[in-house]
């Protein structure tokens, strides 16, 4: 069935991105834009790929993957929190080396084996008509992404925690002035985010493509960034942003699949159209959500 | 005490640059080979074969120095390995991309002297040509392997550009599934991109949803689709290189390129002196016959039945009876592309544009 058919590729192409997308959410929403993302996503699947095919395990890959990302993110911390440097040119600066460092490194692990992250469709749920094949029928990181975002939500809008998060995010020296660290915040938030990311990027390798290649990720660690915007830094719509971008990718395949008379070049565009489109349509009343800080990154505080 | 740290540095340079142009002087020039891959050499697809090609040359020729550049994108960043190659003494250039062609003759228009020779081209000069292998051959026996095995008559093709040589090799394949299996219909899907993994995963997990039951793929780097096949508990025929390993249960066979010999042979004709006026010096196209186009092995999924017939039309297509394109072919419309009883010739193939009927997918116009 044609949407079943789409849905469950937006989930299965979306996942990725979901991870790096609500990853970005806490490091935005402690007032640090990392474009780097993409770069973390780019080092996450390689670490995950080259120490899955070492150890036969995924799950040391996934964890790797985390690992290297939680490095990456300390170093664009490092630059952007602790040096004051401009944080977009930082988050590029970082991509471009990820993406050189890891093509240099990767070239032995092209089309390598390795024990994928297969789907375990979950006894009962995966039988339901529609929603089970949707939803209940992917692997286990997959599964992790769906609770990470009402998980994250949680953790924002209701737990301390949170609060101190999203303080830091509107005025560093209000949270400053009630006890707590900026720094410390965005060091532990940027870092949490470059290690999202690179669980994305695990996820895309191990359990989607099944295969390393230079610049796998080809810009997914970008529409990560550029959803988070249009989600107005809320982790739920950043998940339903994911699954827009997924099933844009879905829609246009599942439509070549079926014959339809369109360009399939000009199908190609609708994952970035989509994405531009919705960021256009959501963009004026979003500004006003953005974190203080980060109105601060565009030169747009207080306006 | 500063100046005297230059003056010494100073000496210690000259000394390191006489040295290198000792060295370059004395070193009679070895013939010197250079091979620019699109991909990475370990592809599992395209630029593996060609890479397996120019380990051939290597070792036909101990004494030359080959030159080895991996993705190289086909822009002007080509042109700049091709020069920083002839910098480095080549003599011979092997651009194995489709798309390195126009980088290539600029280069080649400023360098009369070296000799290059690209694979998959339609354009030649004076100091250029190109060779490809007619791999639409097999693809017919391919063809028919998937349409043997298939059971719901579905077969699916994940294809990068539309461009004359994936066209041939969807119609062939097409062709092939018919001439046994009557009902067999190609689904067509054209990703956009040579080798992006995660487009690969999507459009065969989508051929799967729409129910083929065998995959094949016109794609350089090919593990994704072969595994994903796999995984999804369908059957995949491979492309380019064996990559049975990756389908143990489902691997039928495939087509792919034995570029070793013919390489070889070309550098053997450039070094004798004899490139112009040589058949390599023009459009050159070898295929079965001539050993560039192989059946990859046999996979679990073949049947005996599969292998007799697989095998048969091979040794068909080597003696020259069996001829993929004999007329009539039609185009999806029903419009007759190839008249009854024609046999069209390997150039006049190359100007394809068009799916064959029991196609189904668009050729973006």
């Amino acid at each position: 069935m044609f949407v079943e058919d789409v849905l469950i590729g937006a989930v299965r192409s979306g996942t990725a991105v979901l991870f790096a997308a609500e990853g970005e959410v806490i490091s935005e929403r402690s007032g640090v834009i990392n474009l780097g993302t993409e770069g973390c996503m780019l080092t996450g699947a390689l670490a995950a790929f080259a120490t899955a095919s070492w150890s036969g395990s995924p799950w040391v890959g996934v964890a790797a993957a985390a690992g290297v990302g939680v490095l990456m993110g300390a170093l664009h911390a490092f630059f952007v929190v602790t040096r004051r440097a401009n944080q977009l040119a930082t988050g590029l600066a970082i991509t471009f080396l990820a993406l050189g460092v890891t093509a240099a490194l990767g070239s032995d692990y092209v089309a390598v084996e390795v024990n994928p992250l297969n789907p375990v469709p979950i006894p009962l749920l995966s039988d339901l008509p529609f929603v089970g094949p949707v939803l209940f029928n992917h692997d286990v990181l997959t599964y992790c992404g769906l609770a990470l975002g009402p998980l994250l939500w949680v953790l924002l809008n209701y737990t301390r925690w949170g609060l101190v998060l999203r303080a830091t995010g509107e005025s560093g020296a209000v949270a400053f002035a009630y006890g707590h660290s900026p720094s410390r915040v965005r060091y532990l938030a940027v870092m949490a985010g470059g290690a999202l990311a690179a669980v994305g990027g695990a996820q895309l390798v191990l359990a989607y493509t099944l295969n390393w290649v230079e610049n796998v990720t080809v810009g997914r660690g970008f529409v990560a960034v550029a959803l988070v915007i249009f989600a107005a830094w809320n982790p739920l719509k950043a998940t339903a942003g994911a699954f827009v971008y997924g099933g844009a990718v879905s829609l246009q395949l599942q439509l070549q699949a079926r014959g339809v008379d369109i360009s399939p070049f000009l199908l190609n565009m609708t994952p970035y159209i989509l994405t531009l489109a919705i960021l256009v349509a959501a963009t004026r009343g979003r500004a006003q959500r953005a974190p203080d800080e980060i109105r601060a990154v565009f030169g747009t505080a207080g306006a | 005490m500063k100046r005297r740290v230059i003056w010494v540095s100073l000496v210690l340079v000259s000394l390191v640059l006489a040295a290198g142009f000792a060295g370059s002087v004395h070193g009679a020039t070895p013939l010197t080979i250079g091979f620019l891959y699109v991909g990475p050499k370990n592809d599992y697809g395209y630029n593996q074969a060609a890479y397996q090609g120019s380990l051939a040359v290597e070792k036909a020729f101990p004494n030359a120095k080959v030159l080895q550049a991996e993705n190289v994108p086909e822009t002007s960043e080509a042109e700049r390995v091709m020069e920083r190659m002839i910098d480095d003494g080549a003599s011979i250039i092997f651009p194995t991309s489709f798309g390195h062609l126009d980088p290539a003759l600029n280069v080649a228009e400023r360098h009369p002297d070296v000799i290059f020779l690209h694979q998959g081209g339609l354009k030649t000069a004076e100091n250029l040509g190109t060779y490809f292998g007619t791999i639409y051959e097999t693809q017919y026996a391919v063809g028919q392997a998937a349409g043997m095995a298939t059971k719901k008559n579905k077969l699916g093709y994940v294809v990068a550009f539309p461009i004359a040589q994936t066209l041939l090799n969807i119609n062939a394949f097409e062709l092939g599934a018919q001439s046994v299996n009557p009902k067999a219909k190609t689904i067509v899907v054209f990703t956009g991109s040579w080798c992006d993994p995660a487009k690969q995963a999507e459009a065969a997990n989508s051929l799967v949803d729409q129910g083929a039951d065998v995959l094949t793929q016109h794609q350089d780097c090919t593990k994704t689709i072969v595994q994903t096949a796999e995984r999804r508990h369908v059957l995949s025929a491979g492309y380019h290189v064996d990559a049975s390993k990756f389908a143990p249960k489902g691997w039928l066979t495939g087509s792919v390129w034995n570029w070793g010999p013919l390489f070889v042979k070309m550098v053997k004709t450039v070094e004798a002196g004899k490139f112009h006026g040589s058949p390599y010096s023009h459009r050159y196209r070898a295929g079965v016959k001539e050993g560039v186009i192989q059946l990859a092995p046999f996979g679990a999924a073949a049947t005996p039945a599969i292998r007799k017939k697989v095998t048969a039309t091979y040794n068909g297509l080597k003696s020259g009876k069996i001829k993929p394109f004999t007329g009539p072919v039609k185009d999806q419309s029903g419009k007759v592309e190839i008249p009854a009883g024609k046999t069209p010739t390997a150039t006049e193939l190359e100007d394809t544009d068009y799916l064959v009927q029991g196609v189904t997918g668009k050729i973006p116009g």
